[in-house]
């Protein structure tokens, strides 16, 4: 027994959904990041705690507050209604919401970690070239961040992949829409086929070590970047 | 020394007569159980341990050595499947509820007495709990087959994990309807908010839920106790008045 296309449409939507989560982290990750590795202000640690929670919460209090908001008598459900959206719970827009909560700590923290790590005396050498701030940011910042980015964006990758309990919560299983791996094989474990379990789960464990081991072997220093 | 070997044949003693079971409960007998199980204590003196869970989730732990002793399931094929592999101790299944099937809104006056919002509704989602594991979900797919409408409502069916899921789903609104289990919603002859439809057991299987004591249970006199309390007048007028048939 191989895998059916049930399976094969869950594995798409899954690379489809890591995909568009992982480019929307980097687009919000990055100012955050930019933002709380150079700031003085004392509302960083506070900030910086928002962030890291999905690091702590159980899934099942995030998703459980994401069906609560982002339903009909929530803020964000009473906006998304207002404005023609509709509601997002057991839509991929919700699901692509949710995952960037949840996956924001793995993006924000090794792009902080890189962006720190680059220090002062880049930004003030361009400044002193007279490079604006938005220059010196895309030709200094990021290429000297680059081993940030990319273990931010494999990390918000695999973890989006292997998310489950918020995705449980608030997709509602809807093949094609936000059956995902991860819950087609919790499916298949709860109706005993476990045959087909294994194929599913054996390749998410294969793909999560490849990428980590390739990520880990390319840039050494991705691992320091992860604390 | 004597003393301390007093107390230790008190304590046993004590233990022989006021005894512990770990029992697993599908999650749609959660609110009768906790009932039932606080008047067991207060009536015989034995403690029920009680964990809720998908019974599917239920057969996988027992099969794998959880510390169950009595199971109450949501069907009565998972039972049936662990007496013939001989995780139960035999001649102990019995049917100690049978479901029955709501089509529910957390919303007053949505849903009517006849169900017809099913065919006439705007609605945009219409929660189950997975068909595939949970057996009030197989009963809602077979009443939407009956009634012709599973073609019509397909794009809408949004699932929950287990029934307990699918209730979430309607009672927060994300879901404006939902086919969820009558004692979810209902008690003592009406429902406690909300509107519905109590879907006739003409349009589907009977949702018959088997109690048994597990291997791990037989030498357990506190399950035997459970067992018999729940054939009790006692506990079937509880299980009756969350929507149940006996």
């Amino acid at each position: 027994m191989t895998l059916d296309d049930a399976d094969l449409a869950a594995v798409r939507l899954t690379l489809e959904l890591a995909t568009v989560v992982t480019l929307l982290l980097l687009a919000v990750g990055m100012p955050i990041a930019w933002w709380l590795a150079r700031t003085r202000s004392r509302l960083r640690h506070a900030v910086g705690a928002v962030v890291a929670l999905p690091l702590v919460l159980p899934p099942t209090v995030i998703g459980f507050y994401l069906l609560l908001v982002l339903g009909p008598n929530g803020p964000v459900g009473k906006l998304t209604e207002a404005l023609g959206i509709g509601l997002l719970p057991f839509s991929f827009g919700g699901l692509v919401l949710a995952s960037v909560c949840y996956s924001l700590p793995f993006v924000v923290q090794p792009l902080q970690n890189a962006f720190e790590a680059i220090g002062p005396r880049p930004l003030e050498v361009a400044a002193t070239l007279r490079a604006s701030p938005w220059d010196t940011f895309w030709s200094v910042v990021v290429p000297l961040a680059r081993p940030g980015f990319l273990s931010g964006a494999v990390l918000g990758f695999a973890h989006t992949v292997g998310e489950f309990g918020v995705v449980l919560m608030i997709g509602g299983n809807i093949p094609d829409r936000t059956r995902v791996v991860s819950v087609q094989i919790y499916d298949h474990v709860e109706a005993l086929e476990y045959a087909q379990a294994h194929w599913l789960a054996g390749g998410m464990l294969a793909f999560s070590f490849i990428v980590l081991l390739a990520l880990y072997t390319l840039y050494p220093q991705a691992m320091k970047g992860r604390r | 020394m004597r003393w301390f070997a007093g107390l230790l044949a008190l304590m046993a003693g004590a233990a022989a007569q006021a005894g512990e079971v770990q029992v697993a409960v599908a999650a749609n007998f959660t609110a009768p159980m906790q009932k039932i199980a606080a008047e067991f204590e207060k009536d015989t003196g034995h403690k029920a341990v009680l964990a809720f869970g998908a019974t599917g989730k239920f057969y996988a732990q027992i099969v794998n050595g959880a510390p169950f002793e009595v199971l109450l399931a949501a069907d009565d094929e998972t039972p049936a499947k662990l007496e013939v592999e001989h995780q139960t101790v035999p001649g102990t299944r019995f049917t100690y509820a049978t479901g029955k099937l709501v089509l529910w809104s957390a919303k007053d006056g949505v849903v009517d007495n006849q169900g017809q919002v099913l065919k006439t509704g705007d609605y945009a989602h219409l929660a189950i709990a997975n068909p595939k594991t949970a057996p009030y979900g197989a009963a809602a797919i077979e009443t939407l087959t009956k009634l012709n409408l599973l073609d019509r409502v397909q794009g809408k069916l949004v699932q929950g994990e287990n029934i307990a899921q699918a209730y979430q789903f309607v009672s927060t609104g994300n879901a404006p309807l939902g086919f969820v289990a009558l004692s979810q919603v209902y008690r003592d002859g009406r429902f406690t908010s909300g509107s519905g439809w109590i879907v006739p057991a003409s349009l589907h299987g009977p949702i018959r839920q088997d109690a048994v004591i597990l291997a791990k249970g037989s030498a357990n006199p506190a399950a035997k106790a459970l067992e018999g309390y729940l054939k009790s007048n006692k506990a079937k007028e509880i299980i009756r008045s969350y929507g149940y048939e006996l």
